[in-house]
């Protein structure tokens, strides 16, 4: 019997399903490796970090004693900002718990309650120095090693030598929790302060600040420059040797390792130019440098892909070269522009090797007030906290990642959508 | 698609018939081996000698033809022969492309179009043009319009503008079907309404030349009607130079056919004569549909 066409194809036909099937199942299996390890991400992170967004607060029954801050009563404010209002605390600590007597011990007594209540006692008085002589209830924050102990990460059965806190302070914290003087409340702090070497009193608004202000020298810099030079390459330039070459080291720049870029922002910016250290400006010029090619390079596939029936119809039309690019081509290309100079943006956003050859990696405590004052950024600061012996940073550098995340979310979310409103179709 | 190439083009054939023009290949003073009357009294467009180079291949051999004032031309020929090519030439389109390079002699109204004094802009505003594929630019109707005479600076105030592109609008006999959606986006216009508005966009500078490009290809037989109809009125006022592919299209509309191949101008002459009594025996194979 002789095999017709169609005996042949069915008989390849089950090889040739069975093929596609694998095919797509080798694809949909990428895919599910990619969510796992997306979903495996997210969950260590959020896991690790959620608990940073509360902070335990302590009740305390402060007595604004007038011996200690204001003895002449003259209520100067200069005498009021030098007054030891530690004393104050100690003073409430040892009437919560009269039975510590050891100096040892008071001073761990004293050491549960963040040094930052101090500053908040200091500026209680002095917006209203009133309250001198009176006796007011206050929470102030709790130190982070307390903080830790409510919220579970040290471990009791742990031997007392290898604890962070011993067993009498444990029995304090004991104390306080069961008069109902421990509450967890929302961590404000975290994102209202700059950095701090107490975990309690650190939050990231000084490198959010910073941040803002290196991608706001980095986009006004790249986003003109980027375009105009797209538009010259793209539009203008002959095409010839010079072009070729230019283009070929632009692709270059774009693989080139971002520290490269910060150690001649080094050598360039701070040694040569002399600009200020650790400061948003030369970051935004560092994130400049490494971000153009990136725009350029998507500015021009955005010109590439205008049709040249719009452009003949505007040359045709007797517009000059000028003419067409700035009335027909420019604004159908904005939005890949855009897009790109957004996901370039991200990119900066998320870069800290070339940040800390600048000299952005100090410890500033300050949020900065313009992109010449020292400053950190969010990165960076993540990379600070990971490298702090303290429990109470482990949960603050994911929470301080989890916002990172937040930022580049939406700013990807917005490249989105810009592409999605303003995309046109002929 | 070509059944045959001649390698050499046939010198003139011996077909020779008493009703058509003096001799094919009379003594003219420029070197041309193209069959019947290239020349008219009064050109307003001259091309002699014209040669058309794309990096070293050539385009378009020694191209001598002249263009009457309201006339339509017809540039006919089988795909590749050369005529968009040769088309884009009258206007500079052709600069657009850096590999390509023009030799010979064009003129409009007795000034050289290639001349280094001539400029580009003012030229493509006299020489508009009409693409195959409807272009128009992504903006409402009445900006798509208005464009030309806003970059040329031909209104000086919204009246003037409303009034050019009515005009222009209604002259390309698209008045009636947009007159109400001006401001929407002329891309949501039709196929043929799309075309007619791109040659109102053109004649809203109010050029002298206009060239078409196949401007029919990509519509129906019903805005195609609509389209030749237009150029017969188009005529009264501008001279019309358009590539078809349609012998039909070229025999309805035209006074005068250009037959091309391979980038040689075969023959010219009064469209009722070429398409009834071709001299040269491509000319005739081509018509005859023998190949193309």
């Amino acid at each position: 019997m002789t095999m017709t066409t169609a005996d042949k194809i069915q008989a390849n036909l089950k090889k040739r399903y069975a093929a596609e099937r694998r095919f797509r199942s080798y694809g949909l299996a990428s895919v599910a490796i990619g969510l796992a390890a997306l979903l495996l991400l997210f969950i260590s992170i959020i896991g690790k970090g959620y608990t940073a967004f509360q902070q335990t607060y302590v009740k305390l029954e402060v007595q604004f004693d007038e011996a200690i801050i204001d003895p002449q009563g003259t209520r100067d404010p200069q005498i009021l900002a030098r007054a030891d209002y530690g004393k104050l605390i100690k003073k409430t600590m040892r009437k919560r718990f009269p039975d510590v007597t050891n100096r040892r011990d008071r001073r761990n007594l004293y050491k549960l309650v963040s040094p930052g209540a101090v500053f908040s006692i200091q500026d209680m008085v002095r917006n209203d120095p009133g309250l001198i002589g009176t006796t007011q209830t206050i929470w102030v924050p709790a130190d982070d090693d307390v903080d830790m102990l409510i919220k579970g990460y040290i471990n009791r059965d742990e031997p007392e030598s290898d604890r962070r806190l011993k067993d009498k302070e444990i029995a304090w914290i004991d104390a306080l929790a069961a008069s109902d003087s421990l509450e967890k409340r929302f961590n404000k702090t975290f994102f209202t302060a700059g950095d701090s070497r107490e975990p309690e009193l650190a939050g990231i608004w000084g490198a959010v600040v910073g941040s803002f202000y290196t991608l706001l020298v980095t986009l006004v810099l790249s986003f003109p420059i980027g375009v105009s030079a797209a538009v010259y390459l793209q539009e203008f330039a002959p095409r010839n040797r010079w072009t070729d070459l230019i283009e070929v080291n632009i692709n270059n720049l774009a693989a080139v390792p971002s520290i490269v870029f910060g150690l001649l922002g080094l050598s360039v910016f701070l040694n040569f130019m002399a600009l200020p250290r650790s400061a948003p400006l030369v970051g935004g010029l560092v994130l400049s440098l490494m971000t153009l090619p990136t725009v350029i390079i998507a500015s021009r596939a955005s010109l590439q892909s205008v049709p040249p029936s719009i452009r003949e119809g505007a040359l045709g039309m007797g517009a000059s070269q000028m003419q067409m690019v700035a009335h027909h081509v420019l604004p159908l290309a904005m939005p890949g522009m855009l897009t790109g100079t957004i996901i370039g943006m991200a990119r900066a956003l998320g870069e800290s090797a070339p940040l800390l050859m600048i000299g952005m990696v100090a410890f500033i405590v300050n949020v900065p007030e313009g992109p010449l004052d020292p400053s950190t950024v969010l990165p960076v600061q993540i990379y600070l906290w990971a490298d702090t012996p303290e429990r109470a940073f482990v949960e603050r550098t994911s929470a301080a990642t989890l916002v990172l995340l937040a930022f580049l979310v939406v700013m990807n979310g917005a490249a989105v959508w810009l592409r999605k409103r303003f995309e046109q179709r002929w | 698609m070509l059944n045959q190439k001649p390698a050499v083009r046939l010198e003139n054939p011996a077909k020779t018939n008493d009703v058509s023009p003096p001799s094919p290949v009379q003594n003219r003073e420029f070197d041309s081996k193209t069959v019947g009357c290239v020349t008219v009294d009064k050109p307003i467009m001259t091309t002699r000698n014209v040669d058309v180079y794309y990096g070293g291949k050539q385009a378009i051999i020694n191209v001598s033809i002249d263009i009457a004032y309201n006339e339509v031309l017809s540039m006919i020929g089988p795909s590749g022969c050369g005529k968009s090519t040769f088309l884009r030439c009258l206007n500079r389109m052709n600069d657009t492309i850096e590999s390509a390079h023009v030799t010979g002699k064009i003129e409009l109204e007795g000034h050289d179009i290639y001349d280094k004094k001539t400029d580009v802009v003012t030229l493509r505003a006299r020489v508009g043009m009409v693409f195959q594929k409807p272009n128009p630019f992504p903006k409402s109707v009445y900006e798509n319009v208005a464009y030309g005479p806003r970059i040329h600076g031909l209104a000086r105030n919204h009246t003037e503008l409303d009034e050019i592109v009515q005009t222009s609008l209604l002259r390309a006999g698209l008045w009636d079907e947009v007159k109400d959606r001006l401001s929407q986006p002329g891309t949501g216009l039709s196929g043929g309404q799309q075309q007619r508005l791109c040659i109102a966009r053109c004649i809203a500078v109010n050029p002298d030349v206009i060239l078409m490009d196949e401007p029919c290809s990509a519509l129906d037989p019903i805005a195609t009607a609509r389209i030749e109809e237009l150029m017969d009125e188009l005529r009264q006022n501008y001279s019309i130079v358009i590539v078809t592919h349609s012998m039909q299209q070229a025999a309805r509309v035209s006074q005068r056919t250009a037959y091309f191949h391979l980038g040689d101008l075969i023959e010219v002459g009064e469209t009722s004569n070429i398409f009834t009594n071709p001299q040269d025996k491509l000319t005739e194979d081509y018509l005859t549909g023998r190949f193309g």
